[in-house]
């Protein structure tokens, strides 16, 4: 078998080179191949990108944080410390194989999930030690694979939830299930009552919901400084959640938290303290940076434009249907349960409240094409997903297999993973299938009498032909507008790659 | 490049029966030969290292070492105590213990010569040799060859 390895010692003097001697001696004599970074005083000869790509297993045997730990993303990893690597190299070359044979079986183990993370034209532009945007391509990626479980859990309980409370309740039960407290379930749940049932889907899922934002912010923290930047991340996270950022705000919150974090880590430092700068002094310093950061600076100009995008719109009302209808689209899938998503949609649902018992009221057909426009995101990445796998990302295909279950729920998060992790290019797609949905909508004249629910509140939509036709238009439009920007993305970035390499 | 060890940094059977007193007596030696600025500051940091974590390791060999604003040179001090003196090793007590000092902004080719050595400590060849050296210049010889850039 193929292994790299990193040592490195307080000192690094002493440990660092005897441990990376260790592990050589008895890789050789079991047979294997290693290559070893010493990060020690005498500097590191840092590890060729296409050894680490090669190796099966990757082999820490350090005491203090390994510098650029987010090359191993994904491989498996034996982190035994240094002192273990001198004094018991042979077990610890032991403990590599297996880890790395756990891996490769067919059945991928709790190792795996940010293995698949890179598609195999990243990991070698990577490999070849390519720009920073390559770099921060790879945080989001290990960011967004730690957070599909997030959504993919959550969403499919939410939906669940819906499905059950529509069979229990009927047209109303999707509705009503999100009504129900908490504490019904908690203190005074009743399995023989099938609404109890589904408000308990409902809630687990919302609590998986939560960490949406701060799972994306902390990984992608995670990515950048390694451990000390999980608290700056996920508290970050969900300030940015807290303060109506979404998940835009949550990216910005994981790079501020994981870059200051990474910058701290590299402030020489007394000896005495150095023991407790990973433990309380980094998360303590990197977290309150962050979070004045998420709550000073972003708090008001995200309440200045929220008030503002509610202001123009509430202005707009008796302008072309088709054209409120398409921006209401266009602002639902910008940033998906972000400030300018929470505008769109809080239009929608007070309009619904306003609307009382009418049953052709403007506000009717602004909900069904806000809805409407909200599912198109993720049905449309799902059909991407199918169209061309080759352009996804294993995790990624994964989430699309839900994403169909998830916009048909009205479940817009969905599509987050896809958006994170390649933003650029996603977010313009969906904004077009939202856009074109959410118009054809209103300009068809279907309505919708509750907040939510997806294809489970169907009984609610008045004119369900057009409403279904038009969430098909945008969902193949998105779909569309994904493969052809990815397509043109991969070529683009092939082509660069091919540059680089010919200059090399 | 001032060398790495002279026989005068070579003690055999010192008279010094724990760690403190066999760190003391070689950082002794490293003082007299001018590398060392300041004993008392250059053993406080060899302490602090060692109490981060002890420095024995397995096959009878303490390693207290530190980088120190009082080293002028990176430097090896040598010890051998037949009678093994506890390191804080799994495996029972020290019998050969080498004094590591650098300097604190040593650059990368003084260090690298460190890192040879600490590399050559986990082969069972050369610390026999070592062990059955029969004088202060057998050892430096032995440690220098094996340490030649």
């Amino acid at each position: 078998m193929r292994f790299v390895a990193v040592t490195s010692c307080p000192t690094g003097i002493a440990h660092t080179y005897m441990a990376a001697e260790a592990l050589e001696r008895a890789a050789e004599a079991a047979g294997h191949q290693i290559h070893v970074e010493t990060q020690g005083a005498a500097g590191a000869q840092p590890l060729d990108p296409a050894a680490i790509a090669a190796a099966d297993a990757v082999v820490l045997g350090a005491d203090v944080e390994v510098r650029d730990r987010h090359r191993f993303d994904g491989k498996p990893i034996v982190d035994v410390g240094v002192k273990r690597a001198i004094s018991d190299a042979p077990a610890v070359i032991e403990q590599a194989v297996r880890a790395a044979a756990n891996a490769s079986a067919p059945v991928g183990g709790p190792a795996a999930p940010a293995a698949a993370s890179t598609d195999p034209g990243t990991s070698a532009r990577g490999a070849a030690g390519a720009g920073s945007a390559t770099r921060v391509r790879q945080w989001l990626m290990t960011g967004v694979s730690y957070m599909i479980p997030f959504v993919a859990a959550g969403g499919i309980l939410i939906a669940a939830a819906f499905m059950l409370a529509q069979a229990v309740e009927g047209e109303q039960g999707a509705v009503a299930v999100t009504e129900v407290p908490l504490t019904t379930v908690s203190t005074d749940f009743n399995p023989l009552d099938g609404m109890h049932w589904a408000a308990l889907l409902f809630q687990i899922g919302v609590a998986s919901f939560g960490f949406l934002v701060p799972a994306l912010a902390g990984y992608i923290a995670f990515a950048i400084a390694d451990r000390p930047g999980i608290v700056p991340g996920f508290v970050g996270g969900a300030l940015s959640v807290a303060v109506g950022a979404g998940f835009l705000g949550g990216i910005a919150a994981g790079f501020v938290g994981g870059l200051i974090a990474l910058w701290l880590a590299r402030h020489e430092v007394p000896r005495n303290v150095r023991g407790v700068m990973p433990v309380v002094v980094i998360p303590l310093v990197s977290t309150l940076l962050t979070g004045t950061i998420m709550l000073i600076v972003l708090g008001r100009p995200l309440k200045a434009l929220s008030d503002g995008l509610s202001d123009w719109l509430t202005g707009m009302t008796g302008t072309n249907a088709f054209v409120l209808g398409a921006i209401l689209g266009l602002m639902m899938a910008f940033d998906m349960g972000g400030p300018v998503n929470k505008v769109a949609y809080t239009f929608a649902t007070t309009g619904l409240a306003a609307a009382g018992t009418a049953t052709d009221a403007t506000q009717l057909k602004i909900m069904a094409a806000v809805m409407a426009a909200g599912m198109t995101p993720p049905l449309g990445l799902a059909l991407a997903t199918r169209l061309r796998p080759a352009l996804f990302t294993e995790p990624e295909r994964e989430n699309g297999n839900a994403a169909w279950l998830l916009g048909a729920s009205f479940i817009t998060e969905g599509a987050i993973p896809f958006a994170a992790s390649d933003p650029l290019r996603v977010i313009p797609s969906l904004m077009a299938g939202s856009g074109l949905t959410g118009g054809l909508v209103m300009a068809f004249g279907s309505t919708l009498r509750a907040p939510h629910g997806g294809i489970w509140v169907t009984p609610l939509i008045g004119g369900v032909v057009p409403y279904l036709l038009s969430v098909a238009v945008g969902t193949v439009v998105t779909a569309a507008a994904v493969v052809v920007l990815k397509q043109l993305g991969r070529d683009g970035a092939a082509a660069a790659a091919e540059g680089t390499l010919a200059a090399a | 490049m001032t060398a790495l060890i002279t026989p005068e940094l070579v003690l055999l059977d010192p008279r010094a029966d724990d760690r403190e007193e066999v760190t003391r007596s070689i950082a002794g030696r490293l003082a007299a030969a001018g590398r060392v600025t300041d004993l008392e500051g250059f053993l406080g940091d060899v302490r602090a290292r060692e109490a981060r974590m002890p420095t024995g390791l397995p096959g009878g060999i303490g390693i207290p070492h530190a980088r120190s604003a009082h080293v002028l040179a990176p430097t090896v001090g040598f010890a051998r105590v037949s009678g093994g003196v506890d390191w804080g090793a799994e495996d029972g007590p020290a019998t050969l213990v080498f004094l590591i000092a650098a300097p604190q902004g040593g650059d990368e080719d003084h260090l690298s010569i460190l890192a040879a050595l600490a590399r050559r400590l986990v082969h069972q060849s050369f610390r026999d040799e070592l062990l059955h050296a029969p004088d202060e210049q057998t050892v430096v010889t032995v440690i220098s060859r094996e340490v030649a850039p």
